[in-house]
């Protein structure tokens, strides 16, 4: 079965030790550039729209006026705090899913604050009673899967998921009570005649505030991770706890302090978008960004400064994906479709950093000249692994 | 083999053109500092590496190995030091896994097959048991007649006495030696010198990843081999100072301990750990060893018992039911350098720098983590202990065993400890990294701290202790002199309480 002479295999994949940043960042970029290739060949294909065209119209639907570009910021800030929230608890390996609950759950409270209390005290002791009281629920909402994780060791993928469920019910409940007018199924712009409990607009900037919160806690949220003793605590935690108890690192406490700052922000989350921008209230008004905020965190390997990209470029993503549905007529599914080949290269491309790809030297037609990869990539088809491979035959 | 390169990324070379005959009806011993490619060599032979340049023959035909199951093909087969096996299924269950016969799975057929080989060799294996019943040199006896059963006429053995007392390890020996009257090559890896005098007809040595040459066990000694594995003179011997001024700094009474699914590990363990000498712990591995030292360590439940600290002045302290944090606080220097060392000692994917830190990061009030002094803490230990880094930022994981064990020691002493636990400090490590360390206990000892030192190799343990600590299932069954003590009769107390009788078996 073995031929005589020394055959190395066509492919052989082995770890790499690492990569220099620069390098990473180049596949990280050729993969972008790749997956904008295959989108443009599944454009013509399905809709026989020009390629170049439908990028323009997506980088126009996310920076086309002022008006988009302070949009664009505005979600990108929601998308980031998610995703910092989720930073703590995933550095320490625990799988937080319930950014959805925690961020509503913080919602509803500033909500129900506005409601019951807007005409009784001042703005200000509002705003701050509102902020404490979101806060406090959302580290809550965190803290009761992390107690019995740190207790018992129960499944915190599982809890923090179905606590979602909980957190959307209660929303929904409260929906049907307050609802203005009655029947509408609505809440309605809570005290749109009063503006109480809305945080200040800085100058004409409605969305300046939220944006200048979530830069201050990725400012936090990157120091407390690198510089402090608990953050140092959580590495130690995440990457084993046997050796955090040889240390006497008391690793039930750290998990559940790590949560409840977790959900905290999470918190902050809900009552900025509640009392910042929305001023008021849905089932929706997360919007499955819990659940995407997790990927940004991946995509930034839990790193800050990482995310402010991540989530950047996510929401340019999700923005220019509708504008060319409104625009050429196509259904948000197409966008979702070009959305998601982009998300799958750029995943797929960690493979790349991490791994090497060899060819058997000899097989000339793969592996000399850099003028190859089209070639490869054609017959490889269209799975976008097998092009990466060739470009890395290529560089070797 | 013929000029076998293997480059790791392009930058480790971790074989350079390396030659090595392997002749049937021959032991061979390959020695070698660690990192000098011996298993990365061994792995290209069997499959599970890939040579950059260079040629493997068998029997003069050039032949290309592209994995394990090519190996075996060739009848190549490697047991490994990890043992790859299913616990909950049974020894031939285990055999056949992965091999595509023809027809229906016949396990009785299978039994008849097995209990031939064992004949052949002298082996004796139950192919009904479940691997979880069977101990350590049980599980490798299965590993080898996998290996024979495959029809392997090359077998590579990688530190297959590590795990075993002396009397296993005579078994093996008496094993391997019916193999290799039988025809078969074998290729064994090993650290002891003592081994491969015993059983091997030619000695090989790798230096760096290159082949310095062999020769015939019988013309040549142990301080030849060492030489030619270290490139220089070494010095064989293991100091034993006297104990400096014993006192007595850790009195354990009657602890018992049960596992967290009930399975009794310490059963009434008494003794005393004196300062200003070493303490050796001997037993077969899983004896209770790991639960006495985090017993003392303050990471286990104890059932009964009780451990207390004798300060300088003569107060008493009890250690129970506190944990490393309470300990510490206590003002007791408790350092412990446990088995696990990636696992428990150290994290693996954080620099030198952070993992110095551990032990002394909740120091000062400030939130903030000062890494100025961890630093130079690294710098010191990487500069006394000749740590091989590209440099104190480079994750722990990237480091050789050796390596990461010196980073580990260095930390566990740099906190000027009175009481200084480890665990197997030694293995994996080549003979001028286990010397390094011996050294290291030894100023330690003489620093007047108390060491306690659990070991597997018994030549080391005679030599260097002061006082052997038996361990035979959780139970003490001696304490003996190092300097008198004989070492079949510590390999006898090691499977039998008291060392006694020896009527069964």
């Amino acid at each position: 079965m073995s031929s005589k002479a020394n055959q190395e295999p066509l492919l052989h994949i082995t770890k790499r030790r690492a990569m220099p940043w620069q390098a990473a960042w180049a596949v990280r970029i050729g993969s972008i550039v790749f997956a904008l290739i295959i989108c443009a060949i599944i454009t013509m294909a399905a809709t026989g729209l020009d390629p170049m065209s439908v990028y323009g119209t997506m980088l126009d639907g996310a920076f086309g006026s002022e008006r988009k570009i302070w949009i664009l910021g505005k979600e990108t800030a929601v998308l980031l705090i998610i995703a910092l929230a989720m930073a703590p608890a995933f550095r320490m390996k625990f799988w937080n899913l319930g950014g959805e609950g925690q961020v509503l759950i913080g919602a509803l409270v500033t909500a129900a604050m506005m409601i019951y209390l807007g005409e009784r005290l001042p703005n200000p002791i509002l705003i701050l009673l509102m902020f404490v009281a979101a806060v406090a629920a959302g580290a809550l909402w965190a803290g009761i899967p992390a107690f019995f994780k740190a207790k018992w060791n129960t499944n915190e993928t599982l809890f923090t998921l179905m606590m979602n469920y909980v957190a959307i019910q209660l929303v929904a409940y409260y929906i049907i009570i307050w609802e203005s007018p009655k029947g509408s199924g609505k809440v309605g712009v809570i005290n749109q005649a009063t503006e109480a409990g809305w945080l200040p607009r800085i100058g004409d900037f409605q969305y300046l505030l939220n944006i200048i919160i979530v830069a201050l806690v990725t400012i936090g949220i990157y120091i407390y991770l690198k510089y402090s003793k608990h953050g140092y605590e959580i590495s130690v935690v995440g990457e084993s706890q046997q050796t955090a108890r040889y240390v006497g690192i008391k690793v039930d406490r750290v998990i559940i302090r790590t949560l409840l700052l977790s959900g905290a922000i999470c918190g902050l989350c809900g009552f900025l978008m509640v009392s910042g921008t929305d001023h008021t209230i849905t089932t929706t008004l997360a919007g499955g960004r819990g659940f995407i905020g997790v990927l940004v965190a991946w995509l930034a390997q839990f790193n800050p400064g990482a995310m402010v990209f991540a989530s950047l470029l996510l929401t340019v993503l999700t923005r220019g994906a509708s504008e060319i549905s409104t625009i050429y007529g196509l259904n948000q599914s197409f966008g979702d479709i070009l959305t998601g080949i982009i998300l799958f290269c750029i995943i797929g491309s960690e493979f790349f950093i991490n791994y090497r790809v060899h060819f058997r030297k000899g097989v000339g037609r793969r592996v000399d000249g850099g003028s190859k990869p089209a070639a490869v990539a054609e017959t490889a088809g269209d799975d976008p692994a097998e092009k990466e491979t060739g470009k890395e035959g290529a560089d070797v | 083999m013929r000029g076998i390169t293997k480059i790791f990324d392009g930058k480790v070379t971790a074989n350079n053109n390396v030659d090595l005959d392997i002749y049937k009806g021959e032991i061979l011993s390959l020695l070698g500092e660690n990192g000098s490619g011996k298993t990365t060599l061994m792995n290209m032979l069997s499959g599970i590496y890939f040579p950059d340049r260079g040629q493997i023959y068998i029997n003069g035909e050039p032949v290309t190995i592209n994995s394990p199951r090519e190996a075996y093909d060739h009848g190549i087969g490697m047991i490994h030091q990890h043992f790859k096996l299913v616990d909950v299924f049974t020894a031939a269950e285990n055999i056949v896994l992965g091999l595509e016969e023809e027809g229906k799975l016949d396990l009785a057929r299978v039994a008849e097959k097995i209990q031939k080989i064992c004949d052949t060799y002298g082996f004796e294996v139950d192919p009904k048991k479940k691997i979880y019943d069977m101990s350590v040199s049980q599980k490798q006896t299965v590993e080898i007649v996998k290996v024979l059963y495959r029809g392997a006429d090359i077998l590579i053995l990688d530190e297959p006495t590590a795990v075993l007392t002396p009397q296993e390890t005579e078994k093996l020996f008496t094993v391997l030696r019916n193999m290799r009257s039988a025809g078969k090559a074998i290729v064994i890896i090993t650290h002891k010198l003592h081994e491969v005098e015993a059983i091997s007809d030619r000695v090989a040595v790798l230096r760096k990843g290159e082949y310095i040459g062999e020769m015939k066990t019988s013309e040549t000694n142990a301080q030849e081999m060492t030489n030619m594995m270290v490139g220089r003179e070494v010095a064989l011997n293991i100091d034993r100072p006297a104990p400096v001024d014993p006192r007595p700094k850790i009195r354990v009474e009657d602890l018992t301990v049960r596992s967290s699914d009930g399975v009794l590990k310490l059963d009434d363990v008494s003794f005393t750990a004196n300062s200003g000498e070493i303490l050796g712990i001997a037993g077969i591995s899983g004896c209770g060893q790991k639960e006495l030292l985090e017993a003392i360590a303050g990471l286990q439940n104890v059932e009964k018992g009780s451990i207390t600290y004798i300060h300088d002045d003569g107060s008493e302290e009890s250690l129970l039911g506190k944990d490393p944090l309470q300990i510490a606080s206590m003002g007791v220097s408790l350092s412990f350098v446990p088995e696990d060392r990636l696992g428990m000692g150290l994290v693996a994917s954080m620099d030198l720098t952070d993992n110095m830190m551990l032990r002394s990061f909740r120091k000062g009030k400030s939130v903030f983590t000062d890494r100025k002094t961890p630093k130079k803490l690294a710098e010191k230990v990487v500069d006394e202990l000749d740590v091989n880094t590209p440099g104190v930022s480079t994750p722990v994981r990237r480091l050789s065993g050796g390596n990461v064990q010196k980073v580990l020691v260095g930390r566990e002493i740099a906190s000027a400890p009175t009481v200084l636990l480890s665990a197997y400090i030694v293995r994996g490590l080549d003979i001028n990294s286990s010397y390094t360390i011996y050294e290291l206990l030894n100023l330690q000892k003489k620093n007047g701290v108390a060491v306690i030192y659990v070991g597997e190799d018994l030549d080391v343990l005679l030599e260097l202790c002061d006082r052997i600590l038996v361990l035979c299932s959780g139970r003490v069954s001696g304490i003996v002199d190092g300097v008198k003590a004989d070492k079949n009769q510590v390999g006898l107390m090691m499977t039998r309480l008291g060392g006694g009788d020896t009527d069964e078996q």
